[in-house]
């Protein structure tokens, strides 16, 4: 096993979000609010999505020494569940599914040049044609989609069975979004087992395979930024909101001033100072996959540190307005500390807008990845991303014929997770902020 | 007024020193000039020699905030941070590495930045407050339910793929625009027409979504109910009394980016090649020219300071309730 920055952080920030939702769930006003998400139909569906997506993430953290020859980076369980994806490398492209190269070649044949499209190396139930090809596809998704069915089947019945659910919207259209989701993975891995799905990219590599690896980083950029991001607001905003006086004016100076410089020229600058000072230390990393990994964190850091102040601000006018509220006035009155008062009163207040501000921000970032990698300071070109996949796919577009599918795999699988993430942030609004309509 | 202004703008000032700070910090500190030289002449095999004759070239060979050589006020002068940092003040943004007068680049490029800007601003505002009033008025009808899933669906699209599917589309399959370039005075309508489209549609899922909430919140007031019982109509209602409300908000949302508009798209002017100002940022950061990113870092921070205070002076012209103080 070896274990770089980012899965550390990752599966730290989630192991403890995990226990702070088991923890508050034993509380009832939380789970009364928490049981209100999941019985909303859109939150459950895109809640389901999501979940998918942070397992993918999770899996692909999990970095154990690796066998792979190609890079010097360790493979994670992901690659070892999707192996030989990652190891076999074509020529150049070629179209999904397909079985011969995108591109011809000229062979001399018996001293006959011949201009012939060479077969791809992978396939290994090497087809005798494409009708061939065809027939084991409409057969492959015929078995999977009745053994997927079969199985919403028994989960279905058995939910039905214990717990006889009054909302039949909710029932079905989970078990719907389950259908949809559990096929479209069975059917993509069982063709991934012998065709490259999504076809070949420009160094002959399998875009499924990129596709998949691109989740974690996106999941990292949205949920590491976070952490860095959740700590500066929380303390600075309740900070300069209860005290107030001379710590409020310094605070509130702070996020002024940084909140006055344009977003993306602060990150770009601080990318750009972090790249002269990786170039000039190269000394400081074992590896080039270290080396990106670093930067992935020193990214998401960034973001954080240039993403706090609008949370500051919000968090700031929300203390002030609770600090002369009567309960906390009558806290004074009967002696509880500070930290008491902040802890027990303060805190739980501001949850709500804390959580809306993290579900909303989240599909944001993962826009911003994209962005800022094409800009040039997002992550290291060579992190697998859904930017550097976007980014290399601009020029195939001008292409003649196009090559289409690297684009379309990178803006399927973006839009996937942004949509669901939209529509789950939507619902904790809902749920959280009765106000807002 | 003129007071009011006057104390904004010595507010202004000390955050402003604090940006310059910052970015003095990022750029000086971090990495030294040292760094920077070894990174335009290529890391391997650099003399000292050639490195300090590229700093003395690019004007970088002065100590960072003290130089114990020079004398009287020339102690403090003859640095770093104040030849490069403080003159940005003067709006003296000095040359960039490349030897370019950058005051000279700004004002040539900021007018194709405006071309696309400008219009851009107003066309985007109108309809998108066009479409979230017919939401509202047809609020809770199947029009608005799609509407707002319509929005949602917008709003999960990354920009990129806005620019790069409008440029594949109408550019190279319909052939209906230049897919990119740009030309002076009348022709460069014919550039421009594109990248404001692919902006507008781009931008359309949220705000309307946002103009529409805004709206909302206004039609739970009472006295939008006071009004109806009166027996006016839903469009009336709507026109006299909830759009005059809901613009406060809308408005003083736009006054802060107006002086911003100079400043241009990054990723937008880049990819359809018009020689504005974002397209110099990321021409500058691909080139590793900290001079340029450093004036411009400055000098969007100032328009966009420019731009609250501008809000406050709105704000009170808008809105009688809200005096200066």
């Amino acid at each position: 096993m070896t274990f770089y920055l980012t899965d550390v952080c990752l599966l730290t920030l989630l192991s403890l979000t995990a226990i702070l939702l088991v923890w508050s769930l034993r509380k009832p006003p939380t789970r009364k609010v928490f049981k209100q998400l999941i019985k909303r139909p859109m939150a459950a569906c895109s809640g389901l999505v999501l979940m998918f997506f942070l397992i993918v993430g999770i899996v692909d953290s999990i970095h154990i020494t690796g066998t792979s020859k190609t890079v010097d980076a360790a493979d994670t369980l992901l690659d070892v569940f999707l192996s030989p994806l990652g190891d076999v490398y074509e020529k150049t492209y070629s179209e999904p599914l397909a079985l011969k190269s995108f591109s011809s070649e000229i062979r001399i044949n018996n001293g006959v040049m011949q201009q012939v499209y060479p077969s791809l190396k992978y396939p290994h139930h090497l087809f005798r044609s494409e009708s061939d090809k065809i027939q084991w596809l409409s057969q492959v998704i015929l078995k999977d989609l009745l053994s997927v069915f079969l199985f919403m089947l028994i989960i279905g019945g058995a939910w039905f069975h214990w717990s006889r659910p009054k909302q039949s919207t909710l029932f079905w259209s989970v078990l719907l979004t389950g259908f949809i989701l559990l096929s479209l993975v069975v059917i993509t891995y069982h063709i991934s087992r012998s065709l490259h799905v999504l076809g070949t990219g420009k160094i002959g590599q399998d875009v499924f395979y990129t596709t998949v690896k691109s989740i974690r980083t996106g999941l990292v950029i949205g949920l590491l930024t976070t952490l860095f991001m959740m700590p500066l607001a929380l303390l600075l905003g309740i900070t300069a909101g209860y005290f107030g006086g001379l710590i409020d004016d310094i605070i509130q100076f702070v996020y002024t001033t940084l909140s006055s410089i344009p977003g993306v020229l602060l990150i770009t600058a601080s990318v750009l100072s972090l790249q002269t000072y990786m170039a000039n230390h190269p000394d400081y990393f074992s590896t080039m996959a270290k080396s990106a990994d670093a930067r992935l964190l020193a990214l998401c850091f960034i973001l954080g540190i240039t993403s706090w102040t609008s949370l500051c601000r919000v968090l700031r006018a929300e203390t002030l307005k609770l600090r002369e509220l009567d309960y906390i006035q009558a806290a004074h009155a009967l002696g509880s500390s500070h930290w008491t008062i902040i802890t027990k009163h303060m805190l739980p207040n501001v949850m709500p807008i804390v959580l809306i501000t993290l579900v909303l921000d989240f599909s944001f970032l993962v826009l911003a990845e994209a962005v800022l990698s094409y800009v040039g300071v997002g992550v290291s070109p060579t992190t697998i991303s859904w930017g550097n996949m976007i980014n290399g796919a601009r020029l195939e577009l001008a292409r003649e014929p196009v090559v289409w599918w690297p684009m379309f795999a990178a803006f399927f699988a973006m839009f996937g997770l942004v949509l669901a993430s939209n529509l789950f942030a939507d619902a904790v609004r809902d749920v959280l902020d009765p106000h807002n309509v | 007024m003129i007071q009011y202004l006057l104390r904004r703008v010595l507010y202004a000032l000390p955050i402003l020193l604090a940006i310059n700070v910052i970015t003095f910090v990022l750029f000086f500190m971090v990495n030294t000039p040292d760094d920077m030289a070894r990174l335009h002449l290529g890391n391997k095999n650099v003399t000292q020699a050639a490195v300090n004759n590229w700093k003395v070239e690019h004007g970088y060979q002065w100590p960072l905030f003290l130089n114990t050589n020079a004398q009287g006020a020339l102690k403090l002068t003859e640095t770093l941070f104040f030849q490069k940092s403080l003159k940005l003040f003067l709006f003296d943004f000095g040359r960039s590495d490349g030897g370019r007068d950058i005051s000279y680049d700004i004002s040539t490029r900021m007018w194709a930045s405006l071309a696309i800007a400008l219009p851009l601003l107003f066309i985007g505002l109108l309809v998108d407050i066009l479409f979230a009033i017919v939401m509202v008025l047809f609020k809770d009808s199947l029009f608005d339910i799609s509407g707002v899933v319509f929005c949602t669906l917008l709003m999960s699209i990354s920009s990129l793929f806005y620019i790069i599917g409008g440029q594949f589309l109408f550019g190279k399959l319909l052939k209906w625009f230049p897919i990119s370039g740009y030309d002076g005075g009348f022709e460069s309508i014919r550039f421009v027409l594109l990248p404001i489209m692919v902006a507008l549609i781009s931008g359309l899922g949220g705000s309307a979504r946002w103009y529409r909430t805004l709206f909302l919140e206004e039609v739970n007031k009472d006295y939008v109910k006071t009004a109806r019982a009166k027996g006016l109509s839903w469009f009336t209602v709507l026109r006299r009394h909830i759009l005059k409300n809901a613009m406060l908000p809308i408005l003083t949302g736009i006054v802060v980016i107006i002086p911003s508009l100079f400043m241009g798209s990054l990723i937008l002017e880049s990819f359809f090649g018009v020689p504005g100002l974002g397209s110099y940022i990321i021409d500058a950061i691909v080139q590793q020219d900290f001079a340029i990113v450093r004036a411009m870092v400055f000098l969007g921070s100032m328009l966009y300071i420019l731009g609250l205070i501008l809000t406050d002076v709105t704000y009170t012209i808008a809105d009688p309730r809200v005096r200066l103080s």
